[in-house]
């Protein structure tokens, strides 16, 4: 599973950051999104693929018994996800309102404030 | 005692959500968030007391130990940037009475800044791999806002570059945050100092190489800085005062954190890339700022280049790959401690610079140099206060700067570094030349023949302007005291770099070393959790 999952990771950065050298805003964003996923396939990646119990406690004991699985990665995944949902909806915002305050959505012409 | 590690973040939590619903209450969110700013100050004065006397504190967040439940650590260096950013806060939180115009303040600018705060105190206070990351984020996700709001053309095309590198930098974190754990099993920073030397020794400067480009975006490291020349120009005045105190200050707050604690193993290669990157930082930011015609222009790319300066302390740390003799151990620490000198006077001087050059572009109607002039006669208190901080970031004694500089400086010869001191110098030489081209163009210069604002308009830009007056007074103050009070400070900052230099104090803390406890461990065997 892991060298299926981690060529798929590779293609999802080698696309977004593809997308993101391009000169168009939307393209921009996708990669945005694409990076994001990437990294987070990769926390669930690298925690370790493993086939086993679920992390939960059998009644009348104190803590998880036998081959249990780490469910911290997930909680991380799951961090990870709201906030990039956060902060993509946020991107978005901003792209749009760039494009009509702006008039354009090739990069390209955006350099009234670069030095 | 230890409950206080948690103010600086609950109480800007707690002010932001107060105003929200206090939303349409224009007054009421300026009296809360000049109060919140006033608390945390305080707040941040006693952490640092506390800290200075008791040592290293720890709080263990739900009373879950580490390295199981996320943990807040205090040294010396997060209590003295806690106390510096908060203090920030409130001068900015003064100025933006009059600067921040009605409609920003009523989408929200008193609510953002206090969450900017909430970031930017959360990553210097915690211990936690993740929970960095997240503290981060809402800093980003803060400043994002603060940024675009007014949405002017130039913002937006700010933003598009700032937004899409720190979006860039925060997924490389988040990569190597995971890459970490599985490697580890663990983000308790204490906790990772202790067991990242399980792996091999390139794998984990490839690793840190991951963390290494994610803190640079944001400390606008050599060469890594575009987006930082590109955005601080475009919002208020008081926007880019907060942000140059304190956003790339939690990058470099990051670096000197992860890479004397975790990332140690391999200092001659690792340092020496930070070291090269602050020489290159230096020499860069100083020449772009030198061919800029604009006010806040020169002055966010000389961020660039002091970002250099504070990267050359913690870039020294490669000599250590050389020699381990007591003697080089205690001028590296000199070395860090120059750093941590350093940061806090750009905290204090930069912002005060944008503070004035708000001032300037308020009463002048534009940041150009060509179009302005005529201060010193207009203006003579606030060209002395110009005067001040100036010669202060180009290091000119008895002011903070040279200070800063000169520990740097000797630290580098001291260790035999010619190039870095000689690079450090010139980089000193060419900011006076910036600054005395501001100061001869913006307040010496005859006013303009044609000004850009009629007499009218320049007596309303003059209406209640005491505000705006009142906290650039304030820090030009502070950094003559911090000039005349530079031993104590450099005692402070030796015993923070001190313990940098000495992992062990950190981890000791986090994992304090009970006999009693482990006893009672050995004695319940496996089910204690």
């Amino acid at each position: 599973m892991e060298p299926v999952l981690a060529i798929v990771i590779g293609s999802l950065y080698a696309a977004g950051l593809y997308l993101m050298m391009r000169r168009n805003l939307v393209k921009l964003v996708i990669g945005l999104v694409l990076l994001s996923q990437a990294a987070n396939l990769l926390i669930f990646t690298a925690a370790g693929l493993r086939s086993k119990h679920a992390p939960l406690v059998p009644p009348g004991e104190a803590q998880p018994v036998g081959d249990f699985a780490d469910p911290l990665p997930q909680a991380l995944i799951l961090t990870a996800i709201v906030i990039g949902f956060g902060v993509i909806a946020f991107t978005l915002a901003l792209f749009h309102r760039a494009y009509q305050v702006i008039g354009t959505d090739d990069l390209d012409e955006m350099r009234a404030t670069d030095t | 005692m230890n409950v206080i590690l948690v103010l600086p973040v609950l109480l800007p939590l707690v002010c932001a959500s107060l105003m929200l619903v206090l939303w349409r209450k224009r007054r009421a969110q300026r009296i809360l968030n000049l109060a919140s700013m006033a608390g945390m100050t305080i707040g941040g004065f006693v952490l640092l007391v506390l800290i200075y006397c008791n040592g290293i504190a720890v709080l263990e967040m739900g009373g879950y130990a580490a390295p199981f439940g996320i943990t807040f650590v205090a040294d010396l260096l997060s209590a003295i940037m806690v106390t510096a950013a908060s203090m920030m806060g409130l001068v900015v939180a003064i100025y933006s009475l009059t600067d921040i115009d009605v409609r920003r303040e009523a989408f929200g600018y008193h609510p953002l800044l206090q969450l900017l705060l909430m970031g930017v105190c959360g990553a210097f206070l915690t211990g936690d791999m993740f929970n960095l990351y997240v503290f981060f984020e809402i800093m980003l996700m803060a400043s994002f806002v603060l940024l675009t709001l007014g949405g002017e053309r130039g913002q937006m095309e700010g933003a598009i570059k700032y937004v899409t590198l720190n979006l860039i930098s925060s997924a490389m974190f988040l990569a190597g945050v995971g890459i970490l754990y599985g490697m580890t099993g663990t983000l308790n920073m204490a906790d990772l100092a202790d067991k990242v030397t399980e792996i091999e020794g390139p794998l984990l400067t490839a690793l840190s190489m991951l963390f290494l480009v994610a803190f640079g975006v944001k400390a606008a490291m050599f060469p890594l800085f575009f987006w930082l020349p590109a955005s601080y120009h475009t919002p208020p005045p008081a926007v880019t005062a907060i942000f140059a105190a304190l956003l790339t200050k939690v990058g470099v707050y990051s670096l000197l954190r992860v890479f004397t604690l975790i990332f140690v193993h391999d200092p001659g290669t690792i340092h020496m890339i930070i070291l090269v990157a602050a020489g290159f930082g230096m020499v860069c930011g100083v020449l772009g700022a030198a061919a800029q015609n604009e006010f806040r222009r020169i002055l966010a790319f000389h961020s660039v280049s002091q970002i250099g300066y504070m990267l050359m302390g913690l870039g020294l740390f490669t000599v250590l790959s050389r020699s381990d003799s007591e003697e080089t151990r205690l001028i590296v620490q000199a070395a860090l401690a120059g750093t941590i000198i350093f940061v806090v006077h750009h905290l204090i001087v930069k912002p005060n610079l944008f503070l004035i050059s708000g001032v300037v572009e308020r009463l002048g109607g534009t940041g150009r140099l060509k179009d302005l002039g005529g201060f010193y006669v207009s203006m003579p208190l606030l060209s002395g206060m110009f005067i001040i901080s100036s010669m202060s970031l180009a290091g000119i004694p008895p002011l903070s700067g040279f200070w800063a500089k000169y520990v740097l400086v000797r630290a580098s010869l001291g260790l035999e570094h010619w190039l870095i001191a000689a690079a450090a110098l010139f980089t000193g030489l060419l900011t006076l030349f910036s600054m005395v081209k501001i100061w001869a163009a913006v307040f010496w210069a005859p006013p303009p023949e044609y000004p850009l604002l009629d007499e009218h308009e320049r007596d309303q830009a003059k209406r209640g302007l005491q505000p705006m007056i009142l906290p650039i007074v304030v820090l030009a103050a502070l950094i003559v005291v911090f000039g005349f009070a530079a031993g104590p400070i450099f005692d402070v900052a030796m015993m923070a770099a001190a313990q940098l230099m000495d992992p062990s104090q950190y981890v000791d803390a986090v994992f304090p070393i009970d006999e009693a406890a482990t006893l009672n461990a050995a004695v319940d065997g496996d089910t204690s959790p």
